[in-house]
């Protein structure tokens, strides 16, 4: 039946060309929304554990409590014993230790006079472990020179190194803070240059070897921060959350500087950004939902007028005002299966092309400190297709139902005077 | 009898309203005790942090209000640190890496040493008759000492604080308490003197409990060990050579 539907919807064109058109269009703008949004999402989570969050985070009560701030002399001191024990306590786990700062740095002349300074943000990891190396793609972020080999040697953010109008090998000073707030001047070489595609960092971050912060910032030992990173290397918040628990039964307390484990979604607001973003996909399916229905309900109107007589005569000749409606029903439906096949076999050519090339958002994410990559790509997943072929075929089949309803309003009796004229 | 009545009893009733000194007058007697033409002084600065209480020494020379050196003595870590005031500039020198860093932008907002000053502290030492317009407030008692309020509006928009009120010790002329406000109204820091000592012909507070209101703690002492004013300072003191000396 389904398939002798699908042969007359195509054997007469208008009944089917403008819906299909219509249910077309909309799966193709929502499975590429959909891509977009999951991408995106994607992008920042994944930026977010890179820089920012690690999939686990253990710092001090005291650094938790201000973390946005990243308070650097809130955090660990003489901690590698207490780093060892949670590092077998969750093997599964993989644990970096970080150090993120701030400070001046300053570019000096000949006679060692200021000749340039700039703000910097300085993350410290471990430059000696490659997995802590390859969490920041550092490889792959570095423009010119070389990773640091020795002591004393920093990574500048290539746009910086560029504006000052710095060269590889120079010397600067950065000036800053120790942990208990006296004044830090220490003299590093740049070894190299780094953009990782987040404007965040890219504006004026510097990298360095977490021994050479821990000498600058007077930490011996410690850490602001140890991340954490889940064995799969995809962040899953059941088994984050599970892990954390754990951890804070066991060794959280009062102290200003107990340790506290922090998930992903526990900072900067990503729990929030995630579960929001799972209402703004529900709101697109149904605002397309919505839209498309009115559409076709509109376009159903038109085609019952224009099959005003079928219709009628059809009734005339006995057959049921349900059968007829259900008719109707089972061709929206063959429409809803075109439309929308036909949508989304241009949505996943539209989503594999930015899936290779991606969308640029540097010009958007100037002037803001989000952790998104500046180039975002969509992910082309089977789940991502039907959440927009759905909409689809619901839209179809509740746009017919609507425009149907027509039919039972036609008054048996009339019909053979209503088919006169 | 009558004409003498006359001419007496306004004045004796009118007495009572006029004050003694105006607002103008306590300021630059403030600014009098305050600024000298050379000061030295030996001084302890105590930080206290929510890991640790840290106590710096200084030994400082200034020239008027605008031109000071201070060097940082101990402890180790700090020792041989030296700052630079000349007019609008500032200049730090670190023995360890050799070199001399100017302060500008926004690190002149930066606290010095983990304190509760940040460098603009150290660069607005201004003579505050000359830039600030007073208005006498109501009388208080502060510290149990008779003090006057003094209300200051700044005369121009580069002052590191727009407004300032400012409680003046009536007898010794030497400010007690200040508060010191952005230009939105903020209340950004507060200072409390004491110890107040004659020195001289002037009085001077031997104790000053910084605090940045914005900040948790419980502020930043300094505490002045020693101080001689108007006394000979050679000039390669408040010239760029004396940091690398």
């Amino acid at each position: 039946m389904f398939l002798f539907v699908l042969k007359g919807l195509l054997r007469d064109r208008s009944r089917s060309f403008f819906p299909v058109l219509i249910v077309s269009a909309g799966v193709l703008v929502t499975v590429f929304l959909i891509a977009f949004m999951s991408g995106y999402l994607e992008s920042m989570v994944r930026q977010n554990a890179r820089f920012d969050t690690g999939h686990l985070k253990i710092v001090t009560n005291a650094y938790a409590e201000k973390l946005s701030q990243k308070p650097y002399d809130l955090g660990f001191i003489d901690s590698e014993a207490e780093f060892e024990q949670w590092k077998q306590d969750f093997p599964s786990v993989r644990w970096t230790p970080r150090i993120y700062f701030g400070a001046l740095m300053d570019v000096p002349d000949a006679e060692g006079n200021t000749l340039e300074q700039g703000d910097v943000f300085g993350m410290a990891i471990d430059l000696w472990d490659p997995s802590a190396v390859q969490d920041i793609h550092l490889s792959e972020a570095l423009v010119q020179g070389r990773i640091p080999q020795a002591p004393g040697e920093i990574l500048l953010s290539e746009e910086l190194f560029s504006k000052l109008k710095l060269e590889l090998e120079s010397t600067v000073t950065l000036l800053g803070s120790t942990l208990y707030g006296a004044m830090s001047f220490q003299n590093y070489i740049i070894s190299g240059t780094v953009s990782f595609g987040v404007h965040a960092l890219d504006r004026g971050g510097i990298v360095t070897d977490i021994k050479d912060a821990r000498l600058f910032l007077d930490m011996e030992g410690g850490a602001s921060e140890y991340f954490g990173f889940l064995p799969s290397g995809i962040y899953d918040d059941g088994e984050a959350q599970e892990i954390k628990r754990e951890f804070n039964a066991k060794y959280n307390d009062e102290d200003d500087f107990a340790p506290v484990m922090l998930a992903l979604t526990d900072q900067n607001d990503m729990g929030f950004m995630l579960r929001y973003a799972g209402f703004a996909l529900g709101l697109i399916t149904v605002i397309f939902i919505l839209i498309i229905s009115i559409v076709l309900w509109n376009a159903g109107l038109l085609n019952s007028i224009r099959r005003y007589g079928e219709f009628g005569l059809r009734l005339a000749l006995g057959e049921h005002k349900g059968h007829l409606y259900r008719w109707l029903i089972i061709e929206s439906l063959a429409i809803g299966v075109v439309g929308s096949l036909i949508g989304a076999a241009l949505g996943i050519g539209v989503i594999q092309y930015f899936h290779v090339h991606g969308v640029n958002f540097a010009a958007f994410t100037q002037d803001t400190s989000m952790m998104v990559e500046n180039v975002v790509y969509t992910t082309l997943e089977l789940k991502n297709l039907l959440l927009g072929i759905i909409p689809g075929l619901v839209s179809t089949v509740l746009g017919a139902m609507l425009a149907g309803i027509g039919i039972f309003h036609r008054n048996t009796a009339k019909l053979f005077k209503e088919l006169e004229t | 009898m009558k004409k003498i009545l006359l001419i007496i009893l306004p004045i004796l009733l009118f007495a009572g309203t006029i004050p003694a000194i105006t607002a103008a007058e306590i300021l630059s007697k403030v600014d009098e005790n305050m600024i000298a033409k050379t000061t030295k002084s030996t001084a302890r600065m105590i930080v206290e942090t929510r890991r640790a209480t840290r106590t710096m020494s200084t030994v400082s020379y200034a020239k008027g209000n605008d031109i000071a050196y201070t060097e940082y003595t101990a402890p180790a870590r700090e020792k041989g640190t030296k700052m630079l005031k000349i007019k609008d500039d500032l200049w730090l020198y670190d023995p360890s890496t050799d070199r001399v860093i100017q302060i500008s932008g926004n690190m002149l907002k930066q606290s010095v040493m983990g304190s509760d000053l940040s460098y603009e502290d150290f660069m607005d030492e201004v003579e505050l008759a000359k830039t600030y317009t007073a208005t006498l407030q109501e009388d208080t008692v502060y510290d149990e000492r008779s003090c006057y309020v003094l209300s200051l509006a700044a005369k121009t928009d580069n002052l590191a604080y727009s407004k300032r009120v400012i409680y003046v010790d009536k007898e010794r002329l030497v400010p007690l308490y200040q508060e010191l406000y952005a230009k939105s109204g903020k209340k950004l820091k507060t200072m409390r003197m004491s110890k107040v000592t004659k020195i001289k012909q002037r009085w001077y507070p031997m104790q000053v409990v910084f605090k940045d209101e914005l900040k948790s703690g419980s502020g930043t002492t300094m505490i002045i060990d020693e101080v001689s004013f108007d006394i000979k300072i050679p000039d390669y003191y408040f010239s760029k050579a004396i940091l690398r000396k």
